[in-house]
């Protein structure tokens, strides 16, 4: 009797021990980039409509030692800190007191609902009017399209705290503070680092937003460089390393869960 | 248990009302009762006679409608508070969540653990000190509830059915313990109980309540001799006494 499920005993013979899932994410990387390369010869396209792999790797080695790749990488890099920072401070904040005070939920909450039926990066183009093609038009957009999903989770985070714990600190008289710091940060820490965490990918796509509107210098500005100049290596080289930003803020965020989560337990244990 | 001495807490015709919505529910009613110190007293009586009510009263979680509540010493006294579940911080281990009283009363971290470590062990849960409580049996939680509410010396505890959401067994054996616990340490404890049992073998007192409004139907002293111990419950003594509190409640 044959059952799909199982593998069958010619099956394991092929799989050694050593394919784990990194060597699968290298081997899948591997074959993108054969199709890719495939793709471009195949149908014998121009590079300025799609470079192949080798000639988008020489761009990046040019872009590295001309120093053009790290001075924007690094542009971008100060937007996107910034702005987070302070969507994710102001975003804590006000969460904490919408959670905390229905009467003010009631004054503002309204707004900030209609607020997000502005698509940010609709109206990224008046904030470069307004502020200037700098890093702070930048820093604004990061910021506001940062600022709606911490929000929401920070309020979701500090409303689930349990009652029998707020009960439990009010018998043994703990301070406002004290309420705080020993329950309300690490009860509603969970819900606030999924908010981070789409944060942190979001950040990313606001600053690249503001500088392909208008901007000297960053990786956006680069893709518009790239594009004018028929240079579409260029854009992909600073396409991937904005995808590799993305990633690496996406990864230190749950690196940050992996260390402050550890009392609920792997994912696994849970299935 | 001497009269003599002034009540550590004496309840002087309570009422508490909720506001639901436009209609009122009187969950206390003219409730007066006192307690002495190191008193065991149990409340008893039908679900929604107030019994919780009344504990939540006293730890300051509620507000009295009518009435008055006075402490020995005149000022509100430290509270021990055990709930129904054992209501621990996930995020911190078994000793960690131990310690947290003395944390917030502001003792140094080392001296917090220090005395957190021997809790631990009073309550037989050596081994488990950095288990989270995700990985502990419900008689294991409660334990840490248990220790949690003692480690600050309080002067009150107030036990809201803390092994009501134990098994059967586990509850007998939860209640040996705390026995043991409070033949140690002499507290004043205030317990609400389902259980005419758990009630007779841990108490001094008990205090029946009636159906919704909460009043003290009964004032039953309990005159078995200390220590005692599960045997108890097959004598005599023991079943006059349950029958008595049985027929009281209804």
């Amino acid at each position: 009797m044959i059952t799909l499920a199982k593998p069958l005993p010619w099956m394991k013979k092929f799989r050694p021990r050593w394919l784990t899932q990194g060597v699968w994410t290298v081997l899948s990387l591997l074959l993108a980039v054969g199709v890719w390369e495939g793709i471009v010869r195949l149908a014998h396209l121009p590079p300025f409509i799609l470079p192949s792999p080798g000639q988008v790797g020489r761009r990046l080695g040019l872009a590295i030692a001309d120093g053009s790749l790290a001075r924007h990488t690094l542009t971008t890099l100060q937007e996107v800190g910034i702005g987070l920072l302070i969507g994710v401070v102001l975003a804590t904040f006000l969460g904490y007191l919408l959670a905390r005070s229905p009467l003010l939920e009631r004054l503002i909450g309204p707004y900030l609902v209609a607020s997000q039926a502005i698509p940010t990066v609709a109206i990224a183009p008046l904030l470069v009017i307004w502020f200037g093609p700098g890093m702070l038009s930048k820093v604004l957009i990061c910021a506001l399209i940062v600022f709606f999903p911490v929000l929401v989770n920070t309020v979701v985070g500090v409303r689930a705290v349990p009652r029998d714990l707020r009960a439990l600190m009010h018998t043994l008289r703990a301070t406002r503070w004290q309420t705080l710091r020993y329950l309300e940060i690490p009860a509603s820490l969970p819900l606030f680092l999924g908010g981070l965490r789409i944060g942190a990918t979001l950040s990313v796509i606001g600053a690249v937003v503001g500088e392909l509107v208008g901007s000297n210098r960053g990786l956006g500005f680069l893709i518009n460089v790239g594009r004018g100049q028929y240079d579409t290596a260029l854009v992909f080289v600073a396409t991937f390393t904005l995808m590799t930003l993305a990633l690496v803020l996406y990864g230190l965020v749950l690196l940050l869960e992996w260390r402050l989560l550890r009392w609920q337990g792997s994912p696994r244990d849970h299935h | 248990m001497s009269v003599a001495t002034a009540p550590a807490l004496d309840v002087v015709h309570l009422s508490v009302n909720f506001e639901n919505g436009s209609s009122e529910l009187q969950a206390l009613e003219d409730v007066t009762f006192q307690v002495w110190p190191q008193e065991f007293v149990c409340l008893l009586g039908p679900s929604g006679s107030g019994k919780s009510t009344l504990l939540r009263v006293l730890a300051g979680l509620v507000p009295p409608t009518q009435g008055e509540i006075r402490f020995a010493g005149g000022q509100p006294p430290r509270i021990g508070y055990v709930f129904q579940q054992a209501n621990l911080m996930p995020w911190r281990t078994v000793l960690e969540n131990i310690m947290l009283p003395l944390e917030l009363q502001g003792v140094p971290p080392e001296e917090a653990r220090r005395q957190a470590q021997a809790w631990v062990e009073r309550v037989g849960l050596s081994g488990f000190e950095s288990a989270w409580p995700r990985d502990l049996s419900g008689g294991m939680a409660q334990r840490v509830a248990m220790a949690r509410a003692l480690i600050h010396d309080p002067d009150l505890l107030l036990l809201d059915e803390p092994f009501g959401a134990l098994d059967a067994l586990t509850r007998e054996r939860m209640g040996s313990e705390l026995l043991a616990l409070w033949q140690a340490q002499r507290k004043t404890v205030l317990m609400v109980t389902h259980s005419i049992s758990e009630a007779l073998l841990l108490a001094d007192r008990v205090l029946v309540f009636s159906p919704r409004p909460g009043r003290v139907s009964l004032d039953m002293p309990v005159p078995l001799p200390r220590p005692r111990s599960d045997e108890l419950r097959y004598t005599l003594d023991f079943i006059h006494l349950a029958r008595e509190l049985r027929q009281a409640i209804g």
